[in-house]
């Protein structure tokens, strides 16, 4: 196999890399010529069928596969959103996609809206990011005037409008009908699918919605072909005729206890000891990996002895994480206490739950109650099997809630109480010598003032009391 | 209903709110770009300025208050202040002391997290993920996003913002 040339991170590194003129002068809009000049909608939607793309924001769901779900000759207007909410813990990498190379994210958006006919794109971008929001502008400024936007695309009947969207700090915004609900105008409150958007989605009418990353692939698929991209990554299972393969690079972030945290191009299947090793610059301070979690928080953790599991779409539900998620790694070394993990991992889901569901607000709400108890030194061994037995009752996976937020709150519960019970069941001996045996119900900690952490803000915005 | 002399939303906000209309085929997309029109403008989200956003937007204020309530983002009290300050504190960030140097700024402006500081300077607020993982422990002020952040470069910062 040649060596590998990054194609997604190939401009950022070059001046003025956010420009129009510098895009084309790299082959930029190549792509977007070839499609609207040579090629119907649908050669394009069967090119990235065949590339088996498969979405790059967390789900992995099959890309070309996604857009033959709308419906066919639909009069329209079919709707594209692109998913710039980026917000999963640890992950990074759409951020520098927009800030330095916003015209590739562009052409991705606007081939995609060509193959999938639609009429207008929205580009969802989180408010965190207000030098993307600039760029993106800036792009989609340069390209009404260069003729890639507008009434007509490269003085085709192609016409396409994009819109940037502002976020307003939700993670939830970053599931797909949590962010069409936003654009609506309404409480980002996900939606029960079926009905999927292809077929009622934004404005009830049909509607994509895929990560920037994803989108920006999709160019390289058209300008190089399949074979390019199938060249790339982890072919497809032979004995399993439903695997779609790991095709493809990928953008791998890597940050926390390592030299060099960052963003690194490389084809899927790399194991996450080579990104951490070969790439980051290894566990810093001369440490060991304690705990790894692969593709952003909801993926939950590794052992530094699972550190040899590939990076792709398959290999990491082996060692019981979710999946690849964002495939952007976090990492902690050897000093790293789990249940300081554990307690970020919870308070995080617990913010950011949208309340719609009763598992994942209460499950959420009290997973970190009960280790806010364990940190002030009241926590039982029954503990750590109650906060089991609330993860596994929450989530898309039990079926018990509408959006997968409950799935990815569940993960780093499930994933550090498994591999790390000893280090929890040991803090919680020590911390508590008198009642750590007990098995009848305690009381949650009153009030802030007697909680072990500091902590400088509240898991619980609404409550002026306590009632519990 | 508002008269010309109550309005608390400046023409060049409604001008603005209304210039969004077109890219929507709703007016109640537009609800989310007028808040943050509106915040921009005023540095909160006061009642009066709901019932006027719901008026340009043929809403109900109800409608318009549910949405601005589910975002945390919004302030409806009072303006935030001149600037404001995001410190992340998700497990990259924390991995990397970044509780700590959120403490630190607690201790130096004398407020928490959700407070502004008495003169109105600043307005701290504590961030989930900023999506800068890559420099952590990271802090977004205003519009840029600080790196590396050490108690030196965070004096820096405060000191750099009047």
């Amino acid at each position: 196999m040649s060596a590998f040339e990054p194609v997604l991170t190939a401009n950022i590194h070059k001046d003025n890399s956010h420009t129009l003129k510098v895009y084309e002068a790299g082959g930029g809009y190549r792509a977007l010529r070839k499609a609207v000049k040579t090629m119907a909608p649908k050669e394009v939607v069967d090119m990235v069928r065949a590339s088996n793309l498969r979405g790059r924001g967390g789900a992995g769901f099959p890309t070309g596969l996604k857009w033959t779900f709308l419906p066919e000759g639909h009069p329209g207007p079919i709707y594209l959103c692109v998913n710039a909410d980026e917000s999963e813990p640890g992950t990074f990498v759409n951020r520098i996609q927009m800030e330095f190379d916003p015209h590739q994210v562009l052409e991705g958006t606007i081939l995609s809206a060509f193959a999938t006919r639609a009429a207008a794109a929205y580009i969802y971008i989180r408010y965190e990011y207000p030098q993307c929001h600039k760029r993106m502008q800036q792009a989609i400024d340069e390209a009404y005037e260069a003729g890639y936007l507008g009434k007509s695309v490269l003085g085709s009947d192609f016409r396409l409008d994009v819109t940037i969207h502002r976020g307003a700090a939700a993670y939830v915004c970053g599931e797909e009908t949590g962010l069409i609900e936003s654009i609506e105008g309404k409480r980002a409150w996900p939606r029960i699918k079926p009905p999927f958007p292809a077929v009622e989605g934004l404005f009830r009418k049909p509607t994509v919605v895929n990560n920037v990353e994803t989108l920006a692939n999709v160019v390289h698929i058209v300008d190089r072909g399949v074979d390019w991209f199938k060249s790339i990554g982890v072919p497809a299972d032979p004995n399993n005729p439903r695997d779609p393969g790991s095709y493809g690079p990928k953008l791998f972030g890597v940050s926390g206890h390592v030299n060099r945290p960052g963003c690194y191009e490389l084809p899927l299947g790399v194991s996450a000891r080579e990104l951490i090793d070969e790439h980051a610059g290894g566990v810093w301070k001369d440490r060991k990996a304690k705990a790894v979690i692969p593709g952003g928080l909801s993926t939950g953790v590794m052992t530094e002895p699972e550190l040899d599991t590939a990076m792709d779409f398959s290999a990491l539900q082996s060692v019981g994480c979710l999946g690849l998620g964002t495939g952007c790694m976090m990492v902690v070394d050897e000093t790293y206490p789990m249940i300081e993990l554990l307690h970020n991992s919870c308070r995080f889901f617990s913010h950011e739950s949208c309340g719609q569901c009763t598992p994942c607000r209460e499950g959420t709400h009290w997973a970190v109650e009960i280790i806010e108890r364990i940190k002030a030194g009241r926590g039982r061994l029954k503990d750590l099997d109650l906060l089991m037995e609330i993860s596994q009752s929450m989530g898309i996976i039990p079926g018990t809630t509408i959006c997968g937020l409950a799935d990815g709150a569940a993960w780093p519960i499930k994933t550090t109480i498994v591999k790390f019970r000893d280090e929890l069941e040991e803090l919680i001996k020590q911390t508590n010598p008198v009642g750590y045996a007990v098995t009848d119900p305690v009381d949650a900690l009153e009030d802030e003032a007697h909680r072990n952490w500091p902590v400088l803000g509240t898991t619980r915005p609404y409550a002026a009391s306590t009632a519990n | 209903m508002s008269t010309t002399q109550e309005r608390i939303l400046t023409d060049a906000v409604r001008e603005k709110i209304r210039g969004l209309l077109p890219r929507y085929p709703t007016k109640q997309a537009v609800t989310l770009p007028a808040l943050h029109a509106v915040h921009d403008a005023l540095g909160y989200v006061p009642q009066e300025a709901v019932v006027e956003v719901a008026e340009l937007l043929e809403l109900h204020p109800a409608q318009v208050q549910d949405t601005l309530s589910f975002y945390g983002f919004f302030e409806q009290e009072k303006p935030l202040g001149r600037h404001r300050l995001w410190v992340c504190r998700s497990l990259s960030c924390a991995a990397r002391e970044g509780e700590k140097l959120l403490a630190y700024l607690c201790e130096k402006l004398g407020i928490r997290p959700g407070q502004t500081t008495e003169d109105g300077r600043i307005r701290l607020e504590f961030a989930e993920c900023l999506g800068a993982c890559d420099f952590a422990p990271a802090i977004l002020a205003d519009d840029t996003l600080h790196g590396n952040m050490t108690k030196e470069k965070i004096d820096e910062l405060i000191d750099s913002l009047e």
